[in-house]
This record gives structure tokens, sequence and C-alpha cells, in this order.
């Protein structure tokens, strides 16, 4: 363990210019990593035990600092375990780090971080995407083995795609939000990033499952897990024609890629349809106003008077002046942005047009979503437009970076878990991912599936 | 209040605030005991650290729902929470959890009674669950303000009547019926001077026979039920002053000053929030299944209107000694287990809410722990009612023993302490004969006439028995010993 864990330092500090963590527990672990030593020599290890995990900065971990990439949270210490970290301790995980991410995991390329960017292991010039682009940069890098991260709208799944790994978003509620940093509730998920299907299936059974601290956490536990990765028995595929017609922004060497994905499915037997869904132009409008609603109430705590940053204040500054200030310091560009976006939603003259729409919209999608995987054991597609991204790029207006979540948004909008798998590399060497979704309670499925194709491109 | 009274009428909606003494906060695991230092019953979830999240206290559902089957209010099957949103320090989360839309209560009505123990009825418009804020505390003189979030996060029901109030002692009457009501199902301690039962009054007046509602002034920090009362008053004629002269006044939030007796401006409505209410994604819609409702009205109390019923038309009582008893769940009890040994209603009604009340005053002693069990009150006042010992003895010397030492018994008091009543003819003569013997010029005297003179005699032969003398029977061995030819 205690070698394992300095193999894992030394990549740390070989990749300090990736940007990937905030901190590094570096002798927390190496005590850590000694105890679990003695436990792995008495027989006593935890089902966990050799395991290094990095935590999104996200995360409650009691005793230790957590920021959410945000100035607003600077001098935190979490008083408590999240409870997936929680999970994670006592299966004898151990913890590394936590890592850079774009703040409150509003972000595609992790750059609206108070850390700064973070830079993509296999090209430093290119974004490890976002929000989690610490924990698959980490990952990518073999700085940890596994990161415990979130998804909102695609922020495990982007970066895990951008790197060349496996990113897992679970249903929604298969793993408990407690302790995570909300960003918008009904769309977060607990998710993770790893390059093996076995790594993700063994740490999903142990943090997922219902939890008294979480009223939105599936009251059913997931099914033990039992070692192997069985064989797929799931045949028939679907794919939305709609994604390949609409040529710009899909790269082609992405189209290209799935294209040649879908034939070599159907040389392995599968069955893949492309389908019609007409209501996929509203995936965007339907995600960005509902997660900009929830967040603008999620995050109207952090206003300087509890915890975290607190502007200075001039004596005879009043009330508003302690707001306005600290939460104009305190936030980034896009945070601000997508708060003044939800304020406005939420407001009494725009709440029925856009608010209420939107759910009615999100219903519409839910039921169309699941009428397809009545028929469909998976929907695939590119899990983004496009391989990763220049950093530093300037671009012309927030939505163009909106767009990078086309594919991913659909899974939180509906819930349902997906998967991220690498399955190529365009001309620069960048890798393409593979967006899988299926079904509630799927999620063993989905990992089967991205170890059966990694297995079958490795032979 | 009179001056105005004929030419305008009043016009009161109240919303009355109720903490719920559950075990636990309504989203967050901490207990909540009034008057504990500051910021010692919080926890991450109320402080609202980031990551965490409500979870729904079940307890306190069950106490909305008891008030909801009191009051026959219909009853929300599925109930959601909203968050209302808006900045102040003493709120963690920057939004209040509450029902906007669905409230778990809506409609219903409220008994109460006036003051004649006539019971009355008040439609609700509905009532919904929330949690309190905390507290700012903004000590005089101060640079900063400071914040007790022991508070933040208490379950608390908000019940709004319908705007049919139209005399400030309704109101107050309104008031006194919550609280019992709360009591009597145990859902609050109704504590007003500490806060577990506040009031905003809408106020508003308008001309006798018109149907339209005036220009509706909403009055917060109302902290008692007098003040209730008084600010409704204040503000009714201020408000009638205004008309009078023709003035137009706007919507607004005012204060109460207890201290002056007057109301003055809190907010105009131009600076009322916009709450921006939405479903909280953060708590799954509950729903309310009909055997949980069936389970809960098979374990409801008795309420406060239908005992005082019950002690009215069943047990006869006089409407004074019945709202009086009313009042309180433990005595009504006791009185119920005492009527099952006496018929002497309205005499065991009178001893509970004086003689026993009296006692509780000196030992403390809420009527649940009354140590004077109510079969030997029953007995004791049947051994009055039957001339066995006088009321005065009973009252004196037996009750304050039996009190003290329950272990007595009755029985065993009245012989060793010689206090039966003296109804022996033969003992009582010898005694009258003694007196009148005492007194030749009084006993002339009323030979003469001064027939007023009977009271005396009675007076000095209680004297001499201790009060024990049998009072008709000596009575009637004294006119005939007065009347007889002997003295």
């Amino acid at each position: 363990m205690s070698q394992l864990l300095a193999y894992y330092l030394q990549n740390i500090k070989a990749n300090h210019h990736l940007n990937a963590f905030a901190e590094v527990f570096v002798e927390e672990a190496k005590d850590q990593a000694s105890l679990i030593d003695q436990k792995i020599a008495r027989g006593e290890a935890g089902k966990l035990a050799g395991l290094v995990v990095g935590i999104k900065d996200l995360f409650n971990y009691a005793g230790h600092r957590m920021q959410a990439a945000s100035k607003i949270l600077e001098g935190y210490v979490a008083p408590y375990h999240a409870t997936a970290l929680e999970r994670l301790l006592q299966a004898d995980a151990l913890i590394i780090g936590r890592q850079n991410c774009d703040e409150f995991g509003m972000g595609s390329a992790n750059e609206n971080s108070v850390y700064g960017p973070v830079h993509n292991p296999l090209n430093p010039l290119h974004s490890a995407g976002g929000s989690s682009g610490g924990s698959a940069a980490a990952v990518a890098a073999q700085m940890c083995q596994l990161s415990l991260a979130s998804d909102t709208g695609g922020s495990v799944r982007q970066p895990a795609a951008f790197c060349g790994l496996l990113g897992l978003k679970p249903g929604y509620g298969r793993i408990s939000r407690h302790g995570l940093t909300a960003y918008a509730s009904s769309f977060d998920c607990v998710g993770l990033i790893g390059q093996y299907p076995e790594d993700l299936a063994q740490v999903l059974e142990v943090i997922a499952g219902p939890d008294e601290w979480d009223s939105t956490a599936s009251p059913y536990p997931l099914a033990a897990y039992t070692g192997k990765l069985s064989s797929v028995s799931s045949k028939k595929i679907a794919f939305f024609e709609e994604i390949l017609d609409n040529g710009e922004g899909l790269q082609p060497e992405v189209k290209d890629a799935f294209l040649a994905k879908i034939a070599q499915l159907e040389e392995q037997g599968y069955q893949v349809e492309g389908i019609k869904f007409p209501l996929l132009p509203f995936l965007l409008p339907v995600y960005y106003l509902l997660t900009t609603a929830e967040a603008s109430s999620n995050l109207a705590r952090y206003d300087g008077i509890r915890y975290g940053f607190r502007s200075e204040l001039q004596q005879a500054e009043l009330l508003d002046g302690l707001y306005k200030k600290t939460r104009a310091e305190g936030f980034g560009k896009e945070v601000k942005r997508r708060l003044i976006l939800g304020t406005f939603v939420l407001s009494a003259n725009y709440f029925d047009a856009y608010y209420q729409k939107a759910q009615k919209v999100r219903r519409q999608i839910r039921e169309a979503t699941q009428q397809v995987l009545r028929h469909y054991d998976f929907i695939i597609s590119p899990t983004t437009p496009s391989t990763a991204f220049e950093l530093g790029k300037p671009r012309q207006n927030p939505v163009e970076m909106y767009l990078e979540d086309i594919f991913t948004v659909q899974a939180n909008v509906t819930g349902i878990p997906a998967i991220s798998l690498p399955i190529a590399y365009d001309a620069r060497g960048l890798p393409i991912g593979l967006q899988v979704m299926a079904n509630f309670e799927k999620e063993y499925e989905l990992l089967a599936f991205a170890k059966e194709q990694l297995e079958d491109k490795k032979n | 209040m009179t001056q105005y009274a004929d030419t305008y009428e009043l016009v009161v909606g109240l919303e009355i605030h109720i903490q719920l003494n559950t075990q636990s906060k309504l989203f967050a695991p901490e207990s909540h005991v009034f008057g504990q230092l500051p910021n010692t019953q919080t926890s991450v979830v109320s402080l609202a650290y980031p990551g965490t999240l409500p979870r729904l206290n079940r307890q306190a559902l069950v106490s909305a729902l008891r008030l909801a089957l009191a009051c026959n209010c219909a009853i929300q099957p599925r109930l959601v929470f909203d968050r209302k949103n808006y900045f102040y320090p003493d709120l963690p989360k920057g939004y209040q959890i509450s029902q906007d839309k669905e409230p778990i209560a809506q409609g219903g009505i409220l008994h109460f009674w006036d003051s004649q123990g006539d019971i009355k009825t008040l439609p609700l418009h509905h009532f919904h669950l929330e949690e309190d804020a905390g507290k700012s505390i903004h000590p005089e003189n101060a640079a900063e303000s400071h914040l007790d979030f022991n508070r933040a996060g208490v379950p608390l029901i908000e019940m709004v009547t319908e705007p049919v109030i139209h005399a400030s002692e309704t109101a107050l009457q309104l008031l006194y019926a919550v609280r019992r009501l709360v009591r009597f199902l145990g859902i609050s301690d109704g504590n007003m001077e500490e806060g577990s039962l506040r009031c905003d009054a809408n106020v508003s007046v308008r001309p006798h026979g018109s149907s339209r509602l005036g220009t509706r002034v909403e009055i917060k920090n109302l902290n008692s039920a007098r003040n209730v009362k008084k600010a409704i008053e204040y503000e009714f004629v201020r408000q009638c002053e205004l008309l009078a002269q023709g003035q137009h006044f706007s919507q607004e939030t005012r204060a109460f000053d207890a201290e002056l007796g007057r109301t003055r401006t809190l907010r105009q409505k131009e600076s009322l929030h916009d709450y921006r209410y939405f479903p909280d994604p953060d708590l799954p819609p509950f729903l309310i299944k009909p055997d949980w409702i069936a389970a809960i009205q098979a374990e409801m109390p008795t309420l406060p209107h239908e005992w005082l019923y019950t002690l009215r038309n069943t047990y006869g009582l006089p409407a004074s000694e019945a709202v009086t008893l009313a009042e309180e769940p433990e005595a009504l009890r006791y009185f119920e287990e005492a009527a099952r040994h006496t018929p002497l209603y309205a005499e065991l009604a009178h001893w509970l809410n004086n003689e026993l009340r009296a006692l509780q005053k000196e030992t403390g002693l809420l009527p649940a722990r009354w140590p004077l069990r109510p079969k030997v009150l029953a007995e004791l006042l049947t051994l009055v009612a039957s001339q066995k010992v006088s009321r005065l003895i009973a009252q004196h010397q037996l009750l304050p023993q039996l009190w003290n030492n329950p272990a007595h018994s009755l029985a065993d008091l009245i012989q060793d302490q010689h206090l039966a009543m003296e109804d022996n003819s033969a003992v009582l003569q010898n005694l009258i004969q003694e007196i009148l013997l005492a007194w030749p010029d009084k006993v002339k005297a009323y030979k003469k006439g001064k027939k007023g003179l009977l009271g005396f005699f009675m007076g000095e032969i209680q004297k001499r028995t201790q009060g024990k003398a049998h009072p008709s029977l000596a009575q009637q061995l004294l006119a005939e010993a007065l009347d007889s030819s002997r003295y």
C-alpha cells in the first residue's frame, strides 16, 4: 500500500503543471497507508483496501478544506463527511487529495476555477474537460486510481471522454448527495472516473444505496457486485439520427468514429437502429433553465455570514452591502451569470413562461426517453461534439460552451444512468468518447458493456 | 373605538404561528428547547453548511395532521414543500422551506367561545407547515448585530383565518382558543411569551353595509393576546380617522409598540418581496396515506369545545365553572374521573376550580400530579352534601391533610380527629340549653320579636362545636327551644 501510494505521490509531483489537485493530503495519506497495510496484514482490511482515490473539491471531508473551486468558500473546513466519502473510508479506500474543478461544478472546460485551469495530460495545451477536469486528469496521469466526482450535466462523462477514461454517472439518487456541495439538486449525481470497469463496479457497490440524510436517494439498495461483469445480454441499441444531421458543431472525426463504432457493434451482433427524437432541441434549454433556477436558490447560503469568505466592509455599510460585496467578490463570472439567469427564471413574472414550461417539457423528455428504452437496451451517441478543446481560446458567447453538453444533459434531465468510454482518437491524438445511456438500475449493464467494448478494442 | 363603530365596520383576519413541540427540528436532527444558550441547538443542516439536505420530521407531520383533523380541514394527500427565497442573516439557507400553493390543510373551522361560554365557529382559510428562522439580536449602541440559530428550522404551523372577525374581543378569544386547542392536542406549549404562539393581524375597515374590503394593513410583533386586541383597537381608530378625513392610505406592514400602545409603519407595499417560490427539489413529494390519517384520527383526544359542550349539557355545569374547567385537559381528566364517583358535578367543578387550584398554586403541582385522588375528593364532597362533614371542616382541615398525605384514609381522619358532623339531638339540645342560659337578655329580645338573633345563637353553637354542629338539625332544635316556654 505504502509503495503504491509513493507511486501516485511521485506522479502527482511530476504532473504538478497539470493543476489537477487543489490539495494533496501527503502526510495523512502516508499514515493512512501504513494503517491499511497493518489491516491487510491482519486480514481485516475492507473491500476497497489498496484503492487510491481522489475527490472533487465539492465533497465534504471532515477536518479538511473544501472550496468548490470558489473564492466564496475560502477557509471553509468541512465539519462532516459526505456519505459517499464516508463509505469509501469505511471500506479502507485511501483519499489522496482533493481535485480542481469548475466553480460549484459549473463549466465544461475547468476554466472557471479559483485554482486556474486543468491541463489535459494527453496534451497540456488542451482542456481536461469540466467540470471534473482535475478528477479526470488525475486518473489519466496516474495520480490516483479512481476519482469521486459529480455530474450535473455531463461533468463526469465529458472530462472522462476528453482524457480517454471511463466516466460513470449512475441513475439519479443511486448514490447519496449528502455532503456533495449542491449545484442543481434535481440533476446532481455523484459519479466516478476511472480506467477499469471493475474498479467502478466495486466502488459503486460500496457507496451506492439508501441514505437517511438524503430524501432523494433511492430507497432500493443496489444489487451486490458479483466480482465480475458478466457478458452483455442486451442486444438492441438506438441512436438519434438528428445528431448526425446537424453537421455544424459535430467534429467530423467524432462523427466518423461514431459511425465506425456503430458498424463495429453491428459486426458484434448488436442490432443498432437510428431513430428520431424530436425533443432533442429542447434538452439544453430545459437543462439550463432548471439548473440555473435551482442553483440560484442552492447558492443563496453563501452570504459571508456563517463560513467562508466575507468581504471587508467599511464601518457604515449596511447589510445589503455585506451581501452584495461578498457575493460579487466571492463568486466567479460564470457562476454569477447562472445565478442571475436562475433568479430571473424564478421571478414572479417569468415563472410560468420559463420554470413551469421547462418542468413540463422535462416530463415530456422523461416519458419520450422511457418510451425509447422500452424498445432498446441502450441509447448511444458521441459523448461530446468535439474532442478536448484548446485552453484559453476566447469564445464568442457562453452558449457556445453550453452546446458542449448537448449529448450529456439528457441523462441528467431524465435521471437515467450513463457512461462514457473511449473508442478512438482524433488526428491530434485526443480521445473520442462514446456515451451509452440505459434505464434506471442498469449501472452494472453499462459497465459490462464498457468492459466488453474495451476488451474488444484491445484484441 | 365607539365613536366610529356606528359608521365603520372592523374586518380582521389573523395569521397565527404555532411552534410545534417536536423532539427535533422540521428538517434537521437537533432538539429545540426554549431558553438555551445561543447557538447550542444547531447542526450542519440547520446552519446550511454546503452539501447538507433536509429530511422531513414525521412527528411534525403527525402534529399538523392532528390539528387538521381537529379543525375539520381538507388534508392535502400529496405533500409538497416549496422554497421561499429571500436574504436575511438569520435565514441560513437563503430560503425558508415552506408551503406555497398546496398547504397541508385547507378550509376548516376553529371553535372558540365567548365570555358567556357560548360556542362559536370561525372559518379558516388554510394552514401550512414551514420552518422557523433564527433570531437577529441588535444590542443597543453596538456596532454589530448578533445571530442565534437555535430557532432556525423549528417546525412551525402558519394558520390563516378568513377575514371575518369584526370585534377585537373575538380576536382575543380566538387566540385563547388556538392556545387551548394546541395544548389539548399536545402539539405545542402555546406559550405566547416564549414565542411558541405568535400572531399577525390583517386589519381593514369599511363603511357598514359595504361588501368590498378596505385597504389592508398587516400588524406584526404581537407577542400577547392582550396586545393583539389593543393593536386591532388602535388600528381601527387610526384607519377610521384617516377615512373620516377623506384620506387614502396604502397597503403596508406595521409594527405594534406595546409600550406606546401604537402601531407604526414597518414597510410599504412597494417593497414587498418576490419570494421566487418553487418546489424544493431536495424533498420528494410526500404521500399521506388514508390509513395513516385514520390511525391519527383514532388517537384524537376530546377537543376543548366538545368538553365545554359536555360540561354544560351532560354535567349541567354553570357557564363560569365549565369555561374555567375546559381550559386544561389534565383538570378535565381529573374532573371526569371524580364525576364517576359522585353526581355532585357543579360542586366538584367548583372545588376543582377553586380549592384544588389554590393548593396547586401553593405546591406548584399540575393536575396530572395532584396527590389527592379524584375518588377521595368525590367522597369528601358526598360527605359534605349529606352533612356528615361540614363544608368548612372539609375545606380547611380535611382537604389539606388529604393533599399533603394522600395515604390517609378519609374515614380514619374524620374519626381520629372527631371531625364528623354533630347530629346527636341530645348533645345538641344540651349545648343549646347552655347557650340560652348564658344569654338571657338575648333570649328575651328574641321573644319580643328580634328574630334575627337566631343567627347569633347558631354562630355560638358552631363556635362551641368548632363548626361541627349539623346546621339544619341544630337550627331546628334551637328554634324549638326558643319557642318553648322554658326560657
